[in-house]
């Protein structure tokens, strides 16, 4: 193909993230490699030092082992696990793919929630000798906990079952159970064997009674674009640009929806509204324009807004259409995954960051923590590594808030340790709770807005919010 | 009313180039003192372009560092100082003194004392000196297995070394940027590029690049088993005397005898596209360094090299 076209093709291209989940066993990290490899993105000083490494640590005997082209760390190599959260990229004509290749042992769980977090897709491999093990049920939950709403099941090692219709069907019967169970929407099986590339790329000729796509195929023409309210504009300030005093931007990456020039818009938590006076798409910069301005805008893009009136927006407040606001509250019912050795103490003082802001709270009660193999809920006081709770979450502060389920980036935060200042835990925002909802329209008196004007120019290290 | 809003209405590259941007912006806003590393190569370029773009209408909030282990190519530093000119940037050199104290040359000590003394202990020297609570780099993924692994914001204790068995989760595009006095972060804002995106991203924006990237006929000899450009007088002479012309280029560019030239005809960035999608080799493979011992990079990573 001539070049220009073929550079005029890529440049529009989409995306796709996709996890992949399975144990050591499931020819997980055989799989990728196998994709990486067909595809064409493994090079030919990769594969030779695969193969070298493949007599020293390898487990395929002659072949040469795909899992060491991807299992990145020494130590890893060593013992023939995938112990953390890499990152593969590959592309086909029409798509970019970044694969999150996570561990699937039950102890790095915090590893899959980390992997799972930013993928639009999952791939369940099942090892077709074996079924829908313990782990899967495991693996299935936190897909189905981080919001991913696409699961292939990769039904692998069909090699070893003689390609039987009867085994994949059986199994194909078994997880749609499991997935209504999870409430997973969609799910697309495939039989395959990843050490031999039967329906990874090309159509297996050992399957003639299958005729989905090959994975490849399959990924490639999946519909992921999501049902969203056009009108639901979620804008988390994450900085403040001001060169000189004619220019105050505000600067951040649209979490959802769009906006334009002119819209009328409230800044959350404290309800000041005005109109969008200007925008700045930066992907438009250009170095010979370093000013150039659009009408119109929408998720994912980074942008700057300027306003028509001097509101008083700062880092961590959310911008959104006057028309369609979300609640705003202190106290939040969330979906809680403790990813620390020490465990989570109730009433202890956490960071809490959602998008851009940063804010203290604690947790003051575990609703039931879940278990992640059998769904069964507990009662407990604590929670340790990898624990999944229910739990109410109380902020010294109120922040506008969206469930996860309509909005991942906006219904997302981690849980800092104050002291260690290491991610302890990582969680989704259910809903507010009931009861302590508050109305953003709250009137100030002139006294109390004065007052506050003057901590704020007097004492700014006091950190104190604008009304 | 629900209507369909069509995720994929941004290409792969504007959503890569809107991550990045995200990943600035959280620097400035998250820390005190961020320096930006800037190594000259198609990576600086294309993260200094994003960082341009961030920060529009305003200047870079941050200096470039540039770690020069005074074995770049010659057209490296010229092309440095010309865009730190035309943008108007602050940019720091910092090269060890101890390291030229005691001439070491790439020649005479080998890659890996060279890399340490030149690069690791210098990158340390300008770090301390400097206070910088995050290190902005250009490092992606798909170069080398160990930085699959590596986060977007990576922890560093005090001595600058990454511990890759106890790195925090990263998840959505929440960043912990919490760090104590001492500590910094290193942060890779186009991790998820791959070497493809940034010659796409380069050729539709128009990023100047140094021209070594491109075809020309240049004077080349074998060493260490690749070829390597006659840069100056300080290559030895017994090698000078076997240089040959040859049409090449360079995928990537670093110290100059570290740094093998690929045969090629490549004029134009179409054509070194086209070159890279026939190539059979990874762009590192012209990297001396990585090849040292098994498991190379991680172990200077660990020690504190990007």
């Amino acid at each position: 193909m001539d070049i220009i076209n073929y550079l005029k093709e890529h440049e529009n291209k989409d995306m796709l993230r996709f996890l992949t989940c399975g144990s050591v066993d499931d020819g997980k990290s055989t799989l990728i490699g196998r994709m990486l490899y067909d595809s064409k993105m493994i090079f030919d000083d990769q594969l030779a030092a695969a193969e070298s490494e493949s007599k020293k640590y390898g487990t395929t005997g002659e072949k040469i082992d795909m899992a060491l082209l991807v299992d990145g760390l020494q130590s890893e190599r060593e013992q023939g696990i995938t112990i953390d959260v890499a990152y593969r990229f590959f592309a086909t004509e029409n798509r970019k793919y970044i694969i999150a290749d996570t561990p699937g042992h039950e102890q790095y769980t915090r590893n899959m929630v980390t992997g799972a977090s930013t993928a639009d897709v999952a791939i369940i491999l099942i090892d077709a000798r074996k079924s829908i093990l313990t782990q899967t049920r495991r693996h299935s939950f936190i897909v189905s906990l981080l919001g991913i709403e696409h699961v292939i099941v990769a039904i692998n090692k069909m090699d070893l079952v003689d390609f039987s219709e009867d085994r994949f069907n059986e199994i194909k019967a078994a997880y749609s159970a499991l997935a209504t169970e999870l409430g997973i929407q969609n799910t697309y099986y495939i039989p395959l064997s990843a050490l031999n590339g039967d329906n990874v790329v090309d159509a297996s000729e050992h399957t003639p009674w299958y005729h989905g796509k090959p994975l490849l195929g399959l990924l490639d023409t999946m519909d992921i674009s999501k049902e969203e309210k056009a009108e639901s504009f979620r804008f988390p300030v994450q900085y403040v640009n001001r060169p000189n005093l004619d220019f105050r931007g505000f600067c951040g990456t649209i979490a959802a929806g769009r906006v334009k020039v002119g819209d009328e818009i409230t800044v959350l938590p404290s309800g000041k509204t005005t109109k969008v006076k200007s925008i700045i798409n930066a992907g438009d910069i250009t170095e010979a324009n370093r000013s150039v301005t659009t009408e119109e805008v929408f998720a994912p893009m980074a942008i700057t807004i300027t306003t028509e009136d001097e509101v008083d927006i700062s880092r961590g407040d959310m911008i959104v259409h006057t028309a369609s606001l979300p609640s705003v509250s202190n106290h939040l019912k969330v979906m809680l995954v403790w990813m620390d050795e020490k465990p989570m103490t109730l009433e202890r003082t956490y960071d809490i960051k959602r998008a851009t802001s940063v804010i203290a709270g604690s947790f003051d009660k575990i609703n039931y923590k879940i278990d992640v193999n059998t769904y069964e809920r507990m009662q407990v006081d604590e929670l340790g590594l990898n624990d999944i709770a229910s739990c109410k979450m109380l902020l010294t502060r109120p922040i506008a808030s969206d469930a996860y389920s309509t909005n991942r980036l906006t219904g997302s935060f981690i849980v800092v340790d104050r002291i260690s200042n290491n991610t302890v835990g990582a969680g989704m925002i259910v809903g507010v709770s009931r009861r302590d909802i508050e109305t953003v329209t709250k009137e100030y008196t002139q006294a109390e807005i004065e007052l506050n004007a003057y901590i704020r120019k007097h004492f700014p290290q006091w950190d104190c919010k604008a009304i | 009313m629900n209507k369909k809003v069509d995720l994929s209405t941004l290409t792969h590259l504007k959503q890569l180039e809107a991550e990045s941007i995200h990943i600035l912006r959280e620097v400035v806003a998250e820390f005190t003192n961020p320096v930006m590393m800037y190594s000259v190569g198609k990576d600086s370029s294309v993260m200094l372009h994003l960082a341009m773009k961030a920060f529009a209408p305003s200047k870079l909030p941050f200096p470039l560092l540039h770690v020069d282990t005074l074995w770049k190519f010659r057209e490296m530093i010229e092309f440095r100082d010309q865009r730190a000119k035309d943008l108007g940037f602050d940019l720091i050199v910092h090269s060890n003194p101890e390291g030229i104290e005691m001439n070491i040359s790439p020649f005479e000590h080998g890659s890996k004392v060279h890399t340490d003394i030149m690069k690791t202990q210098a990158l340390k020297q300008a770090l301390n000196a400097g206070g910088y609570d995050a290190i902005i780099g250009g490092a992606r993924r798909d170069e080398e297995k160990s930085r699959a692994k590596e986060r977007i914001f990576s922890f560093r204790d005090k001595h600058h070394r990454w511990d890759p068995k106890n790195q925090r989760p990263e998840l959505w595009n929440v960043y912990n940027t919490a760090i104590a006095k001492g500590e910094s972060v290193r942060v890779f804002p186009i991790s998820n590029w791959t070497e493809l995106d940034i010659w796409q991203y380069i050729y539709l924006e128009g990023i100047p690049i140094p021209s070594l990237y491109f075809a020309k006929e240049q004077s080349v000899v074998e060493y260490g088993g690749t070829k390597i450009m006659v840069d100056d007088e300080r290559m030895p002479a017994e090698l000078r005397a076997t240089a040959k012309k040859e049409m090449v280029r360079f995928r990537t560019l670093g110290c100059y005898p570290l740094t093998g030239a690929i045969n090629s005809t490549a004029t134009t960035l179409p054509e070194i596209i086209q070159e890279m999608l026939l190539s059979t080799s990874s762009e590192r493979e012209g990297r001396l360094i990585d090849k040292d011992q098994e498991g190379a990079m991680e172990l200077k990573k660990v020690e504190g090299y990007f």
